[in-house]
């Protein structure tokens, strides 16, 4: 009954959409988040849009609920208010089905969390078979591919004790696009690498970009400027401002804004342009 | 004259051995499909149905097991439940062994990393595909040094089902004892020696296996 209902609510946004003329394909849309971990409020009404296969950083100072944001997005820590659509479906609804939900959401998490007692390849292709029920010589074709694609096609039987960080982090980009999902969110993804290895990290998320649509928290500011579509800064769990990253870092309407990317692009900013 | 008896007696030796070896066989199965069920239970099912496992462990550690076994054997025709000698004890091995394994595969729930499971759920698994694709691989390679402890437990304590008579091989050494009570010393060493001889083997194998299955990167440096 419920499905039914969505489906109906979807087609008539569509043409809503469409009588418009606008092409927005909103894909993912959060509305008004609040999350509080026993009385300390994280995340005060947070919303914004992403349309597929854009690209969106998220920045903000330590404990803003930047990581909590994204855990929301995908119900790990389900919000305590607020809604969340992905491709005009209600994850946030009780009555929808949040596995199917999650396997159209990619998640690439800071300290990795590789399958330990699986190999890369295994590691990859274990949704495959056991979500999406491919059988198991096609999951490990599909798993070799993405391997490739993040370069680590050579290390496919190594376990994870037996990797580098960044090609942990690779292994993990990789587990998430085999999925084939609508939207990756990335939680830090390169916060727990030594500098040499967070570039390969970057260029792996950087050739995905416009393939797929990227929520990527992160303090990486050259990444945030070149590959974004948008910034948004967060703070005290709100947006501050958000725009895009030319406006962003030269123009930025916030004083607040201004101060934390002058502070952290006197940090990271001009060895990270390249 | 003594020495015949005891030629004489060794093929009923090996016959107790072989019920020794399937008591524990079986019960170390029931005990492991159970303690696992249990453990996962204990961690990942709704707070009423956890609270009932650890009321399950607690009572079943808490009993002696030949009190365990007259319950079984003697106490359940009562109810009108009659179970053989041998399949007394091998509930009564079982349900005792899971409370305890139970106890061995927890520790090992709680020491993979939360994050395992929400990279499980991060891929659209359920709970009950997180917990058997990711947790319980992890935990059984985890639970063998510990499961190793109890099989060997289980496998000397199978003795005491010599007490609702089934006949194992204490039971069988007993009746040689009864025959030639000259014997009595001889005989007891020998099951004795049989006993140390299994456990010794399995622990081998079991360290074995252990080295196998272990995780990379988790395996256990000794630095001396």
């Amino acid at each position: 009954m419920w499905k039914r209902n969505t489906r109906w609510l979807g087609t008539r946004r569509r043409c809503i959409d469409e009588s418009t003329e606008e092409v927005s394909m909103t894909m993912l849309e959060v509305k008004d988040i609040y999350k509080s971990y026993g009385d300390v409020p994280i995340l005060k009404g947070v919303s914004f849009t992403m349309k597929k296969d854009e690209t969106k950083v998220i920045i903000g100072p330590s404990g803003t609920g930047k990581s909590t944001l994204l855990r929301c997005i995908n119900q790990l820590s389900p919000p305590d208010k607020g809604e969340v659509w992905l491709n005009e479906v209600e994850i946030t609804n009780p009555k929808s089905n949040i596995n199917q939900m999650r396997e159209k959401i990619g998640f690439v998490f800071q300290d990795f969390n590789l399958f330990n007692h699986l190999n890369a390849v295994r590691n990859v292709s274990l949704g495959l078979e056991k979500v999406k029920k491919i059988e198991k010589e096609a999951a490990h074709k599909r798993a070799m591919q993405e391997l490739r694609r993040v370069g680590l096609e050579a290390q496919a039987s190594q376990y994870p004790a037996q990797l580098s960080g960044g090609q942990k982090q690779r292994v993990g980009i990789a587990r998430a696009l085999a999925m084939d999902p609508d939207l990756i969110l990335f939680d830090e993804p390169t916060s727990a690498l030594d500098p040499e290895l967070i570039g390969d990290v970057l260029d792996v998320m950087k050739s995905l970009c416009g393939k797929v649509a990227m929520l990527i928290v992160t303090h990486e500011m050259g990444f945030a400027r070149n590959v974004a579509d948008e910034i948004i800064f967060m703070e005290g769990g709100v947006i501050v401002e958000q725009g895009s990253p030319k406006e962003m870092f030269t123009n930025a309407k916030m004083a607040r804004t201004k101060e934390f990317l002058g502070r952290i692009g006197a940090l990271y900013g001009e060895e990270e342009r390249r | 004259m003594a020495l015949e008896t005891l030629i004489e007696s060794l093929p009923s030796l090996f016959d107790g051995l072989g019920v020794t070896l399937l008591l524990t066989a079986f019960s170390i199965v029931l005990g492991t499909i159970l303690g696992i069920l249990l453990a996962s239970g204990r961690s990942y099912a709704s707070r009423p149905i956890a609270y009932l496992i650890l009321i399950y462990e607690k009572v079943l550690r808490g009993i002696p097991l030949l009190v365990l076994f007259f319950l079984i054997y003697f106490g359940l025709p009562e109810i009108g439940i009659n179970l053989n000698a041998f399949t007394s004890a091998v509930i009564g091995l079982g349900l005792r062994s899971s409370a305890y394994q139970a106890q061995i595969y927890r520790g090992a729930i709680n020491s993979i990393p939360e994050g395992q499971i929400h990279a499980a759920y991060s891929l659209g698994m359920n709970k009950l595909k997180a917990i058997r694709h990711v947790i319980i691989p992890q935990m059984l390679r985890l639970s063998i040094p510990g499961w190793s402890n109890e099989f060997t437990i289980l496998l000397k304590d199978t003795s005491l089902a010599f007490g609702i008579g089934v006949i194992e091989l204490m039971r069988q050494g007993r009746y040689i004892q009864v025959r030639d009570p000259s014997l009595v010393l001889v005989v007891y060493l020998l099951i004795a020696l049989i006993f140390f001889i299994l456990v010794f083997s399995a622990n081998k194998t079991l360290r074995y296996v252990e080295k196998k299955y272990q995780m990379a990167g988790y395996q256990t440096e000794v630095h001396r």
